[in-house]
């Protein structure tokens, strides 16, 4: 069951294209039949989940919006796209970047915003240049502006660039670097729902949450929530990348099998060259890494299945979580303290430096691992490095510094023996990086 | 002061017409993108851009120096930026810097004396299922190879 990606060709990019499929048929159907709540009724009883990583139920997200107020509320998207592993969002705006913009039209609508942002990485200069031409397209074509189809409603929308901030994926820094300053989250309550973008009310979604919406208003949320398992509906963007045959971006229905994921032929076609799975991070590099073993099988032997439930299964001891779907799958040459180590490196740069344990902490650990990956640690580095993970979760203001701490956490208490071969052999990273060759990533 | 070109003031100044009366603050970003295509942000530059936006030149600095997308300094006219992050670590960057620091005789973060390139090594360009990955401009080239990397660089001389 395709939704996101569904009618996927070559001329879907166009607005001809996509409206040939059915595109903005949502559009038309909201303004002539929907008030904006019975909008956010579907929404609601589709059970989405925030599609950037939190999977926090996006209706009721949509319900918190201070409609009391008479200032303006607004919706920002978060195309922020930089949580290493993930690249799903990138995909679907540059194959259907109208499916986005009609989302935006319907939920915009739902939430009574006539002025509405997509806030994009900088460096994805021709996806802007893209999603501007869509925008201009669904313009002339009359579904943006002033009188919307006739029906009264007006929206402006815009696409505005950030310029190589991680940080600015977490939506507090995002308003802030929208109102030109830098990604320093602000500090919750107030949440956006109540003071967001210039103080206004302020909702922000992911792409691909905003471009589901569509689809849940042509054919309600309760055809939404049939797909799916339990309280993870739907379908959801896997982003594959690593030691997998076939890296890409695969929509999958919620509760498909891991194991069927990464070695159907449909999906990742299994490990490259025939080699062994050894471990996978499944919802982007925020999430614990898991040794094959609990990846595909949780510690009770059930099935593993691509669920927010499932994949949390045995919390942070014995499972992780779907978090953004980047999946990033490594086999027997991967060396764990190696991949640690370079995710370390990338929080300790995308720290903004607002909190103490943060700042002081991501770096810290950055140096700590290059020292044991570099053949210069010691065992006590080992424990330094869990001390150091455990004072920075949950002592900071944003996620980032969870975000920061769980990858070395889990890598340690799931691949422990490998970060001590590294203190008592000091010529191992030798050993097993001269296998990782170019050669190798491109045999399949 | 260093002069903006008209075309690049009347860009701008349409730019701010995308966000409320009175927040054209939030126009900064995009602003700083449309300048350093024309030059790095020198002091002069961040200041002629805190005028136009009519906000004080410490606010311009200060987002300026934020992001890393931003030269505060000359780069070479093309900065190939190869991105290092776990995935594409996985699949090969190392070796691609490897290479790319033979072919220009420059270390990470150097410019080549002709001006022409710099080499940097950047974190995750959301390009994992098709690294190892550098961006140059506004373009990604994608599942670098030895042999690609080899034919960006002549097609870059080429161009001049």
């Amino acid at each position: 069951m395709k939704i996101l990606l569904a009618g996927l060709s070559e001329g879907v990019h166009s607005f001809s294209g996509y409206r040939k499929q059915g595109g903005y048929d949502a559009v038309e159907k909201m303004l002539k039949d929907m008030t904006p709540d019975s909008v956010i009724e579907e929404v609601k009883n589709a059970g989405i989940r925030g599609r950037g990583g939190a999977g926090f139920p996006t209706g009721m997200k949509w319900g918190f919006l201070d409609k009391k107020t008479n200032k303006p509320r607004y919706l920002i998207c978060n195309a922020d796209e930089g949580e290493p592993g993930t690249f799903k969002d990138r995909y679907l705006m540059e194959q259907i970047p109208h499916r986005l913009i009609e989302g935006m039209i319907v939920s915009s609508y739902a939430l009574g915003v006539n002025t509405a942002y997509i806030y994009i990485r900088g460096e994805f200069k021709w996806i802007i240049d893209a999603l501007e031409q869509a925008i201009n397209e669904a313009k002339s074509a009359g579904f943006l502006g002033l009188n919307i189809l006739n029906s009264g409603y007006n929206l402006s929308l815009y696409v505005h660039p950030g310029a190589g901030a991680y940080i600015c994926g977490e939506e507090t820094a995002l308003i802030e670097s929208l109102e030109g300053k830098r990604g320093n989250p602000r500090l919750k309550p107030p949440f956006p729902a109540v003071s967001g973008l210039w103080g206004c009310p302020t909702v922000v979604n992911n792409v691909e949450t905003i471009a589901a919406t569509p689809w849940i208003v042509l054919n309600g949320g309760s055809a939404y929530a049939a797909l799916g398992v339990g309280k993870s509906t739907g379908t959801k963007l896997i982003s594959a990348c690593g030691h997998v045959a076939k890296p890409g971006v695969y929509e999958i229905e919620m509760g498909l099998p891991v194991e069927e994921f990464i070695y159907s032929q449909e999906y990742c076609g299994g490990i490259r060259n025939g080699n062994t799975l050894k471990a996978v991070i499944a919802g982007g590099s925020s999430v614990p890494i898991l040794p094959a073993e609990l990846i595909l099988k949780t510690a009770e032997g059930k099935p593993r299945l691509m669920t927010y439930e499932s994949l949390s299964e045995g919390g942070f001891q014995t499972g992780t979580m779907l978090g953004s779907g980047g999946f990033i799958v490594m086999d027997h040459t991967a060396c764990i303290v190696r991949h640690t180590w370079t995710l370390a490196r990338f929080y300790h740069h995308e720290s903004c430096g607002q909190c103490s344990p943060c700042r002081e902490g991501t770096g810290w650990m950055e140096k700590v691992l290059y020292r044991l990956e570099h053949g210069l640690g010691t065992s006590k580095d080992i424990d330094l490095l869990v001390d150091i993970a455990k004072n920075i979760e949950g002592n900071t203001i944003c996620p980032l510094g969870d975000a920061a701490a769980w990858p070395v956490a889990s890598a340690i208490r799931h691949f422990r023996q490998e970060f001590e071969d590294h203190v008592k052999n000091k010529n191992i990273h030798h050993l097993h990086h001269h296998e990782n060759t170019l050669k190798d990533s491109h045999g399949h | 002061m260093p002069k903006f070109s008209d075309h690049l003031i009347k860009k701008i100044q349409e730019k701010i017409t995308c966000y409320p009366e009175g927040k054209q603050k939030s126009a900064l970003l995009p602003v700083l993108h449309m300048v350093q295509e024309e030059n790095f942000l020198s002091p002069e530059v961040m200041d002629e851009v805190a005028t136009l936006l009519s906000i004080s030149n410490i606010e311009v600095y200060e987002v300026a120096s934020f992001y890393s997308m931003f030269h505060l300094k000359p780069v070479g006219k093309y900065v190939l930026q190869v991105c290092q992050t776990g995935p594409c670590c996985l699949i090969g960057s190392d070796t691609i810097l490897s290479i790319l620091k033979k072919k220009l005789g420059i270390e990470i973060g150097q410019t080549t004396a002709d001006g022409l390139f710099s080499l940097q090594a950047v974190e995750c360009l959301a390009a994992c299922g098709k690294g190892p990955v550098l961006q140059v401009g506004n373009r990604y080239v994608e599942q670098l190879t030895e042999e690609k990397i080899e034919s960006l660089l002549s097609e870059l001389r080429t161009a001049g």
